[in-house]
C-alpha cells in the first residue's frame, strides 16, 4: 500500500452534502477490470457536459466550465474539502481509486460513509474528519484565496492553513500506523495465520454447518 | 452486566484476535462474489502468488452486467462481456463455485445467497457490494466491503474491523393493509436520514418486523445501507428457520438440528442495552414515494413534494432545492400528480417471489397506461422466474403490457442495456434514487412493488390501498 506521511497540497472545495459513489464515479466506468485509469472520469456527470462512456478520448469531451474542478486555479489539486456524509452509496472502491488516480491524497469532510472511509485507508487516501464549522471555514478560505494549500501531517494529526491555523484531527491508531508505513494488510494478517487456523479448528467442531 | 445484543453475539463468536486498540481480526464464514468488484482482487491474489484460504466459503455469480433479454447470443457490450468472462475465468482458475449466466440458479447475488441457503443465521457474510446488508435478515452479520477487503477475505478468511455501535429500530404495532416492508424501510430512512445509522449496526425489531416474511425482512435489511449503516439485522425465529429448511446449501439431518438449536439463541437478550433506540408507530406508516435524489427524501403517497422555503427545512434547503431541480418537480405538488415514463419492478430490494406476487395482485386484468413508455419486471433469479411462471404471473404481467425479463440487476443501476433516457421519470422498486443512478439524467422514485404496479396502470402515482 502507498504510504502517507505529510503533504502540502493545493486544495479545492466541493461542499455538497451526501456526495455518493455514483457521482464520484458513474457505474459505466466500473466495468473496467483494472485498478487504474479512473481519474479522467472522476465526477464525470458534473465535470463534463456530454455523456461519458468507457474508452472515450478525454480530449474529445466537453468540460462543464461551472464545475469547480474545471476552474484552472484548481488544476493539480491534491486535497478535497467536502460536505457531510461524503462517499455514501455503494461499496465500490473505484470511487477511491478515481480520486487517487486524479491526484487527490486526502479528503476533509464533516463525515464519511463507513465503507468509503474504510476503502480510503486501503488505497492510501487519507480521510480527515473535522467539525462542520471548521470544514466550512476552510472551504470559504479556500474559495477566496487563490493557490490555497493545506498542510497535512499524519504523524502529528494536524491540518495547517496557509495563515498558520492548526486543526488537530482524530485517526484510528492502527490505521495511522499502517498508512504511515505503507503496510500491506494481507501480509500483516498472514503473520497471524496460526490464530486463524486455531479459530477455524474450534469452530469446525462447534458449528460444523458453517463449513459445508 | 447487561445482556448482549444480537450483533454482540454474532460479533463475539467471530473474533479471532483483538488488538489493544480494539481492532479485531474477524473471521468470515461466507464470501459472495460478483463480477464488478472482484477482478482486481483476483488479480492481487495472482500477483502475490496466493490462493483463496477456504474455497468452500465462496460463491460467485455475475449479475450487474448481464443482459435481461435473450441470452442465447451472450453479452453484446464488449466491456460488460469482458468483465463477466473475467469472473468466469477467475472462478475456473481458482476453483470457486460459480453460477454462470445461463445457469437456472443465476440471479442477483443478494437474492441467490438466501435462496440457496448459502446465507445462514449467525454467519458473517461479506460481498464487494453495499447491499450485502440484505443477508442480515437471517440474523447474520452481513456487510459490504471494498475490493481491497475482498482480496483480504480471499487470502485470509478474515477482515480487520472495529466494532460498530448498536442501534435498535423498533417498528411497534401493526401496519395497515397495503403497507409493505418497503414502505416500512423508506419510512425509517425518512425519519433517521441517510447518515442516521453511520457507525452503527442496526437491529430491526418490533411487532411489525416480526410479522414480516423473510422476503419482507430482506427488503428492510437491504436498505440498512441507505440509512448509513453497514449492516442491519433481524433476530431468528420460526419464520427464518422454516424458510431455510431443505435449501441446497443449508445443513440437513443431525447437523440441521444442531444448527437450529444454536440459531434459536440469535436474538438480543431482554436486558441488552443499545447505544441508540428509534421507535416508529407502524400504524402511522402509509405507502411511501421518494421525491428527491436521496432515499431520505421520501414522503407518503398522499403527501406533497416539500417546499424548501419552509422553515422546517432550513438546514436542508440547498440539497432540497438541488434535488427538486434535478427531479424537475415543483414544491407542493401532490405526489399523486407525478406522471411517469417508465416502471421498473426488480433489484435486490424487491425482486423476490413475494414481490412479484404483490405486484401481480394489483394488476389483476388491467393494462399499463398508454402514457407509460416501458414497464418491466426483472425477477431476482432464474428460480424466482421459474416459480413465477409456474404460478402464471408472467402471463399476467405480459397481458397487462409489462416486459418479462431474465434475472439480473438491470435498471437498478443501468450497467447493462436497461436504462432511463435523460429526463425520463421512473417508478422503481430499487433502493437508490441518486442522480443518474438509472441512467444519466434519469429521475427515480422509489416505491414498493404494489405501488409500482399501480403506478404503471394509472400512469401516475396512486394510493394502492384504494386502487
Ligand atoms: S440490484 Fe441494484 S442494488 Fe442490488 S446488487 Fe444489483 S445493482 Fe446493487
Amino acid at each position: 500500500m502507498k504510504s502517507f506521511t505529510q503533504l502540502k497540497g493545493l486544495t479545492v472545495p466541493l461542499m455538497r452534502a451526501n456526495v455518493d459513489t455514483d457521482a464520484i464515479i458513474p457505474k459505466q466506468f466500473l466495468k473496467s477490470i483494472k485498478r487504474s485509469g479512473f481519474g479522467v472520469n472522476l465526477f464525470d456527470e458534473w465535470r463534463y457536459k456530454d455523456a461519458g462512456f468507457p474508452g472515450q478520448d478525454p480530449n474529445s469531451r466537453e468540460p462543464n466550465p461551472d464545475f469547480v474542478l474545471n476552474e484552472p486555479r484548481y488544476k493539480g489539486a491534491q486535497v478535497l474539502i467536502a460536505g457531510e456524509n461524503f462517499g455514501c452509496g455503494s461499496s465500490r472502491e473505484h470511487a477511491v481509486w478515481a480520486l487517487d488516480d486524479y491526484g487527490f491524497r486526502s479528503v476533509i469532510a464533516p463525515g464519511f460513509a463507513d465503507i468509503f472511509n474504510n476503502n480510503s485507508f486501503k488505497s492510501g487516501l487519507l480521510p480527515i474528519v473535522l467539525d462542520k464549522a471548521i470544514v466550512e471555514k476552510l472551504a470559504e478560505e479556500c474559495a477566496s484565496t487563490e493557490g490555497y494549500q493545506l498542510d497535512i501531517d499524519l504523524e502529528a494529526q494536524t491540518v495547517t492553513t496557509p495563515n498558520g491555523d492548526v486543526y488537530p484531527f482524530e485517526v484510528d491508531e492502527f490505521r495511522k500506523h499502517c498508512l504511515l508505513n505503507g503496510f500491506d494488510d494481507i501480509e500483516l494478517t498472514l503473520q497471524q495465520r496460526f490464530r486463524i487456523e486455531e479459530y477455524e479448528a474450534k469452530r469446525r467442531e462447534s458449528a460444523p454447518w458453517l463449513f459445508g | 452486566m447487561a445482556g448482549k445484543t444480537l450483533y454482540d453475539k454474532v460479533w463475539d463468536a467471530h473474533v479471532v484476535n483483538q488488538q489493544e486498540d480494539g481492532t479485531v481480526l474477524l473471521y468470515i464464514d461466507r464470501h459472495l462474489v460478483h463480477e464488478v468488484t472482484s477482478p482486481q482482487a483476483f488479480e492481487g491474489l495472482k500477483l502475490a502468488g496466493r490462493k483463496p484460504w477456504r474455497l468452500s466459503s465462496m460463491l460467485a455469480v455475475a449479475d450487474h452486467n448481464v443482459p435481461t433479454t435473450d441470452r442465447a447470443n451472450g453479452i453484446s457490450d464488449p466491456v460488460s462481456r469482458l468483465q463477466v468472462e473475467t469472473l468466469d475465468a477467475n472462478c475456473e482458475a481458482f476453483g470457486v463455485v460459480e453460477f454462470k449466466m445461463n445457469d437456472l440458479r443465476q440471479g442477483i447475488v443478494h437474492v441467490i445467497g438466501p435462496e440457496q441457503g448459502a446465507t445462514l443465521p449467525g454467519m458473517t457474510v461479506v460481498c464487494g457490494d453495499s447491499h450485502t446488508s440484505t443477508h442480515g435478515a437471517f440474523g447474520a452479520l452481513a456487510f459490504g466491503i471494498g475490493t481491497s477487503e475482498v482480496e483480504h477475505v480471499m487470502a485470509t478468511q478474515t477482515l480487520l474491523q472495529k466494532k460498530s455501535r448498536n442501534m435498535l429500530i423498533s417498528v411497534d404495532g401493526e401496519v395497515g393493509p397495503g403497507v409493505t416492508a418497503k414502505d416500512i424501510v423508506l419510512a425509517i430512512i425518512g425519519k433517521i436520514g441517510t447518515a442516521g445509522g453511520n457507525g452503527c449496526t442496526l437491529e430491526f425489531g418490533g411487532e411489525a418486523i416480526r410479522a414480516l416474511s423473510m422476503e419482507g425482512r430482506m427488503s428492510v435489511c437491504n436498505m440498512a445501507i441507505e440509512a448509513g449503516a453497514r449492516a442491519g439485522m433481524i433476530a431468528v425465529d420460526d419464520t427464518t428457520i422454516d424458510y431455510l429448511k431443505g435449501r441446497p446449501f443449508a445443513p440437513s439431518g443431525e447437523t440441521w438440528d444442531m444448527a437450529v438449536a444454536a440459531w434459536r439463541e440469535l436474538k438480543s437478550d431482554d436486558d441488552a442495552e443499545f447505544d441508540e433506540v428509534v421507535r416508529l408507530d407502524a400504524s402511522l406508516i402509509e405507502p411511501q414515494v421518494s421525491w428527491g435524489t436521496s432515499p431520505e427524501m421520501v414522503t407518503s403517497v398522499n403527501g406533497v413534494v416539500p417546499d424548501p422555503a419552509a422553515d422546517e427545512y432550513a438546514a436542508k434547503r440547498e440539497g432540497f432545492t438541488r434535488a427538486l431541480e434535478y427531479m424537475d418537480l415543483q414544491a407542493s405538488t401532490p405526489v399523486t400528480d407525478i406522471q411517469l415514463d417508465r416502471v421498473f419492478i426488480g433489484s435486490c430490494t424487491n425482486s423476490r417471489i413475494e414481490d412479484l406476487r404483490a405486484a401481480a395482485a394489483v394488476i389483476k386484468d388491467r393494462k399499463v397506461a398508454d402514457t407509460i413508455k416501458q414497464a418491466m419486471v426483472v425477477p431476482g433469479s432464474g428460480l424466482v422466474k421459474k416459480q413465477a411462471e409456474a404460478e402464471g404471473l408472467d402471463k399476467l404481467f405480459v397481458n397487462a403490457g409489462f416486459e418479462w425479463r431474465e434475472p439480473g440487476c438491470s435498471m437498478c443501476l443501468a450497467m447493462n442495456a436497461d436504462r432511463l433516457e435523460p429526463g425520463e421519470r421512473c417508478a422503481s422498486t430499487s433502493n437508490r434514487n441518486f442522480e443518474g443512478r438509472q441512467g444519466q439524467g434519469g429521475r427515480t422514485h422509489l416505491v414498493s412493488p404494489a405501488m409500482a404496479a399501480a403506478a404503471a396502470i394509472a400512469g401516475h402515482f396512486v394510493d394502492v390501498r384504494h386502487f
